[in-house]
């Protein structure tokens, strides 16, 4: 029941957002994702390690097809939507200095989104999984095209078709599987898990599910509509775009293609691999040069979360407790750089890093909490980026040495074009307009602070991430060897 | 005893975060005090622990303070080693460091952003104190780069000039690269020994054979770890660029304790080194090229601190060479005597950059021996130790290094004489330079020059007195005093070569190098000195191997065209035309053909509402006939 | 029941359903008032329930007639809207040609 109301709230939330006036809707935002968080903690607090599925409801939604309404959450589900809650709340209140218009659909949409988000990650009808990953592109697309930059219709276009392309070969793929379950067919996540496919046929399947997962997350080369949207999406958009909504397709290839597509992981993983780690280096190559700060983030996006995606078809317990660590941590430090990002470009009007500069002189707290976000996403020991990198790396390793030592490149070209931009933009002589730039509202604050603390405490001590997962994840190994 | 242990770290730390927080609203005193006491806490600290260590336990302590990081069968430990060897390497850090901090208060006097300056210093404390005190390899390589951090920060502690900021820049990128190799290694060692706590892997690898292919792997690539933290070549040049950074940061950082990091890194896994000897081996070939090409540099540098900067490249080589023969107590012999006369050496550059406002070009300087007493004479005597006069520190590990490298092979103990001659040679050159002669710099400067305050020379006159005896721990057999230092740390190494020079090879080196260093003192004095010699000036410096040497053999330059270029330019190459011209284009082009196809079909759509009347009709009696057909 | 059946036999009614249908298509494909085009509409429709009713009465089953009712019920409510949608462009373009409505195209 617990999961309904973490589902339910967020709906009724967007929901209320029309009844209210706009000076209102911000900080009743914040309230209404402020419980949310809340519920989420004292729903952590309930939760035990190692007893799979948990607060789960099961109705019946379409008998006929066997579609349920089954939702339930076990140590991979709760984190993500932690993460969300965690996320959402400071997307939230980092918008406070920006002034959109209408903002009770600015808010309505994200509160939606949230509703959506936590729906992926805690579906377990096969079903029921595709409905919210839909629905999470509805309010997004909304967001990014309503309150994005001067090009947004063009590029909100192509993000939305190449997702929703992508989205289709996942549900012909899901119901292909659906077809093979034991009689009478179920989406149910048992029931899929059971689905009796050829090794051919999982090969094929693979594909179907890989390309809507790396679309979304997303891998070389199924990029190119990732720094466009990112980089002419509102701030907010970018931070539940890469902060939370990619997840979404590593959590899908950890949750529904692992377990039910073990044979085409067999036959393909190492392809998807060396995808990803040509994209780590080809990302983290085009980050170096990048101009426009945004982008530049954009393109450490999928540098990360190419090592993430390896991690993932490592199959080995390092490399995916290092995705989930890193997933968490991707999603704080991310959100942490858009922020930045969007504070400079407020103040200074422009995102070009060849003309900022010197920043660092007259705001020391900011240029701490930059440091701070910088290193966590270079992934320096004692930083939340260190733990899931050196998880990942390690499981890489395991998996093939050479493939690790190509993977791990993104250490350095990571240290590159991070302390390139970092100079760029802090360091050197103050000139007219990096004069301006005075200290951080509040709001600003708040969410910095939070964001630093999040960073040191993940680096610190992982401990409580890595046990919450540790049972899940050995629960999905466990089923792919049993298939094996 | 053991329960403050935990402390030694964390007062830094803690010195890190007050400072931090308060900034500006410090006084220089303040914040500076803060700063050294912590560390002077530490500094105590350790020496109880080293007491106790040295008086109870030969068996080595852990502390686990919380766990770290677990999946699986990896489980890391937050947890410190409090052993022979961490133990003197904490009393070297926070002594060493307790003097550079109190100098630094001096030296920092009329820097605004001096509580940011102390708060970083204290940070690198915190971590080198960790790299130190690890238990294993994943909390070594936490401290392993946040010293690097540190490095990063105080080397472009004044941000507003680019140069700074690039030297900072690239002091970080080229660790990393040694830190990716030594995270490799660290993976493979987890791969081998299914731990990576020092206590499992090397009882693990006892049981190896030697030059098993997975150790030597393990070694080269915490080797190339090492290249990077302690400037070893390729990866050595961020180093001389490194002194952008404040004095007491090069006599710290780059002089004392992180560089040489490399170097206890490999002390420690010296059962794995052992068991290696190709890799024994690569390691004392860079090292003593290394050496060697350093030395040779440092003869032509003209900037004060960039010929001490050479000069511990050179010295981090002679380390090198010693753990490449085996000689891992030597090395670890000749890292603390250099902390002593390293940190004096630029402590007392600093001294002379302060009575010269600034000034580091040792052509403008001279003469400064009367205004400058104390820092001329601590500096001569660092000089002394670097160059290895007896009974100076330096002479007796130097000594040693030779000797050992001499057991191994003849080459080696060649041009390592050769190196050690050409370092008397260029510090000499370096001393006459500063300390005699005439004024060379401007009137101003001139009016200027003063004797730097008691916190700064105090530490230069401790710092010399542990230059001149802290050799003393580590006599030769010869001298039939115990080698106290190779007694303390004979539990922790495991195999230790057989000390094979004899007693008439003993005597031997110390005669020829005394003559030698005599007639070197010699020279020097009646080129710099009596003939008043000056370095030329950069456009007058005949081509050849004066320039070559002059210009460090162009290998900033060559890295520049090699790696930098072709990546910028390649990656400039894949944003401008793969990204957009093939990647992006494929996808766009999808939706181009596809609008294209629809583009055609759309002119069915005539908007004749009779038209599409008639055509459903057509289409209904064409279904009704074909299923009565069929 | 069945006596109506005996007294018009069913094939009446089938082609009587039959012309007013093939009226009903050929006033749908040969004119060009809209309305009229609505009415043609009514007359397929009432073609389909004449049939429907006759067939019902044949087969004694009632469904037949249950299904008349709905089409009563959707070809009022097609009525409202269609009418409403015709006056509307009435208003607004003064003719309900339907040739003149072709402004949906391509």
């Amino acid at each position: 029941m617990l999961t309904l109301a973490l589902l339910l709230l967020p709906l009724l939330a967007s929901l209320g957002t029309f009844m209210l006036r706009r000076e209102a809707v911000k900080v009743y935002a914040l309230i209404s994702s402020a419980i949310q968080f809340g519920l989420t903690a004292y729903v952590l607090c309930l939760f035990t390690g190692d007893a799979g599925e948990q607060f789960q409801f099961n109705f019946p939604w379409v008998e006929a097809l066997g579609i349920s309404l089954h939702m339930g959450l076990d140590g991979i589900s709760i984190l993500l939507v932690a993460l969300t809650n965690v996320l959402v709340p400071l997307i939230i209140l980092s918008s406070f200095r920006n002034n959109y218009s209408h903002p009770a659909a600015f808010y309505g949409l994200i509160l939606f989104m949230q509703f959506a988000l936590v729906g992926v990650f805690a579906a377990l009808d096969g079903f029921l999984f595709y409905i919210f990953w839909e629905l999470a592109l509805i309010p997004i697309w909304f967001i990014c095209l309503l309150w994005g930059g001067a090009d947004r219709v063009r590029i909100t276009l192509k993000f939305f078709i190449y997702t929703l392309t992508g989205s289709l070969l996942m549900l012909v793929g899901l119901i292909l599987i659906y077809l093979q379950t034991p009689a009478p067919h179920s989406f149910s996540i048992e029931a899929l898990y059971q689905a009796s496919l050829t090794a051919e046929m999982q090969g094929w399947l693979f594909w179907c599910f890989f390309i809507a997962f790396a679309i979304k997350i997303p891998v070389f080369p199924l990029h190119t509509w990732q720094p466009d949207t990112y980089t002419d999406a509102p701030a907010q958009g970018s931070m539940l775009l890469s902060g939370i909504m990619l997840k979404m397709g590593i959590y899908g290839i950890i949750r529904w293609m692992l377990p039910v597509l073990p044979e085409g992981i067999a036959q393909w993983g190492e392809v998807a691999m060396m995808l990803c780690a040509t994209g780590i280096v080809y990302a983290s190559c085009l980050a170096i040069v990048q101009k426009d700060f945004k982008r530049l983030i954009a393109y450490s996006s999928i540098a990360h979360v190419g090592l993430i995606t390896a991690g993932v078809f490592t199959l080995t317990i390092s490399g995916l407790q290092g995705s989930m660590v890193q997933m968490l941590a991707h999603g704080v430090n991310v959100t942490g750089l858009f922020f930045i990002a969007d504070i400079i470009q407020r103040r200074m009007k422009t995102r070009e890093m060849s003309e900022l500069g010197g920043l660092a002189n007259n705001t020391p707290l900011f240029t701490i909490l930059f440091m701070i976000v910088l290193l966590g996403s270079v992934a320096l020991p004692l930083t939340n980026g260190f733990v899931g990198e050196f998880l990942l790396l390690n499981g890489v390793y395991q998996y093939s040495a050479w493939l690790a030592a190509v993977c791990g490149l993104t250490i350095i070209l990571g240290a590159v074009y991070m302390f390139r931009a970092y100079q760029k933009v802090m360091l050197g002589e103050a000139h007219e307009r990096s004069v301006e730039f005075t200290g951080l509202a509040n709001s600003e604050k708040a969410v910095l602070i939070i964001i630093a603390f999040l960073i040191l405490a993940g680096g610190i001590y992982p401990k409580p991430i890595l046990t919450i997962a540790q049972p899940a994840l050995e629960e999905v190994l466990l089923q792919i060897q049993d298939i094996y | 005893m053991h329960q403050f242990t935990w402390l030694i770290p964390v007062l830094p730390l803690l010195g890190f975060i007050l400072i931090g927080v308060l900034n500006k609203r410090l006084p220089v005193n303040l914040s500076g005090g803060i700063a050294s006491a912590a560390v002077l806490l530490s500094f105590l600290l350790s020496l109880a622990v080293f007491r106790e260590v040295q008086l109870h336990t030969a068996v080595p302590e852990r502390i686990v303070l919380f766990e770290w990081i677990t999946a699986g069968d990896l489980q890391i430990d937050f947890s410190f080693l409090i052993d022979r060897l961490s133990s003197i390497m904490l009393l070297v850090v926070t002594g060493v460091g307790t003097l550079i901090h109190i100098y630094s208060i001096g030296y920092m006097k009329h820097e605004p952003d001096h509580a940011r300056f102390f708060s970083y210093l204290n940070l690198f404390i915190f971590f080198m104190l960790l790299l130190v005190m690890g238990s294993n390899y994943i909390v070594m390589f936490a401290g392993w780069e946040g010293v690097g951090l540190c490095s990063y920060l105080l080397i472009g502690f004044w941000f507003k000039n680019t140069e700074y900021n690039n030297a900072a820049k690239k002091a970080f990128i080229m660790n990393r690269i040694g830190d990716l190799g030594f995270l490799l290694g660290v993976f493979l060692i987890f791969l081998t020994f299914g731990s990576v706590s020092f206590k499992e892997v090397f009882e693990g690898a006892r049981s190896f054979s030697s030059n098993d292919p997975a150790i030597t792997a393990i070694c080269i690539l915490l080797f190339i770890g090492a290249m990077g933290k302690s400037a070893q070549i390729p990866l050595y040049t961020w180093l001389p660029d490194a002194m952008a950074g404040p004095t007491p940061v090069s006599a710290l950082i780059h002089a004392a304790t992180m560089v040489t990091a490399g170097i206890y890194m490999v002390v420690r896994s010296n059962v794995l080194y052992s068991l290696s000897p190709y890799a024994s081996e690569i390691v004392a070939i860079i090292g003593l090229a290394t050496a060697f090409f350093a030395a040779t540099i440092g003869l032509k540098q003209n900037d004060i601190k960039k010929v001490l900067a050479y000069s511990t490249v050179s010295q981090l080589g002679y380390m090198f060479v010693a753990l490449g023969v085996g000689a891992y107590d030597t090395a670890l012999f000749h890292v603390i005597t250099h902390a002593f006369f390293k940190a004096l050496l630029f402590l007392g550059a600093g001294s002379v950059i302060h009575a010269m406002s600034g000034e580091q070009d040792i052509r403008r300087m001279g003469g400064l021996k009367p205004s400058l007493p104390v820092t001329h004479f601590t500096f001569l005597i660092g000089t002394l130790a670097i160059a290895g006069l007896p009974p100076f520190a330096g002479f007796f590990s130097k000594d040693e290094i030779l000797a050992v490298t001499h057991g191994h092979s003849l080459t080696m103990f060649a041009i390592l004489s050769v190196t050690s001659v050409m370092t008397a040679v260029y510090m000499f050159r370096l001393y006459w330079l500063v300390f005699y002669g005439d004024f060379r710099g401007t009137e101003h400067q001139k009016s200027h020059v003063h004797e730097s305050p008691s916190s700064m020379t105090i530490p230069l006159i401790v710092l010399a007195a542990l230059s001149t005896l802290g050799g003393f721990i580590g006599m030769p057999e010869i001298f039939h005093a115990p080698h106290v230092l190779k007694e303390f740390l004979a539990p922790v190494i495991w195999k230790s070569p057989e000390h094979t020079a004899s007693h008439s090879f003993e005597y031997m080196l110390i005669g020829v190098s005394l003559v030698a260093l005599l007639v070197i003192m010699y020279l020097t004095w009646t080129t710099y000195v009596k003939r008043k010699v000056l370095p030329e000036e950069e456009e007058a410096i005949p081509s050849g191997l004066p320039r070559l040497l002059s210009n460090k053999y162009y290998v900033d330059e060559i890295y520049n065209t090699l790696i930098t270029r072709p990546l910028d330019r390649l990656s400039a190459f894949a944003n401008k035309y793969i990204e957009t011209g093939v990647i992006d284009h494929l996808v766009n082009s999808t939706g181009k053909s596809l609008s294209g196809f629809s583009g055609v079909l759309r002119y069915v759509q005539t908007g004749n509402i009779g038209g599409y009347i008639f055509s459903m009709v057509i289409g209904i009696l064409l279904i009704l006939v074909l299923t009565l057909i069929v | 029941m069945n006596s109506i059946l005996n007294h018009v036999p069913i094939e009446y009614y089938l082609g009587l359903a039959a012309i007013l249908f093939t009226i009903g298509v050929l006033g749908v494909l040969f004119r060009r008032n809209a309305i009229i085009i609505f009415m043609c509409i009514e007359l397929m429709l009432n073609a389909v329930n004449l049939l429907l009713t006759a067939f019902s009465t044949l087969h004694g089953d009632a469904g037949g007639q249950v299904m008349v009712f709905f089409i009563m019920a959707v070809a009022a409510a097609e009525v409202a809207v269609g009418l409403a949608i015709l006056v509307m462009i009435y208003n607004n373009v003064r003719t309900v040609d339907i040739n003149v409505m072709n402004k949906l195209k391509w």
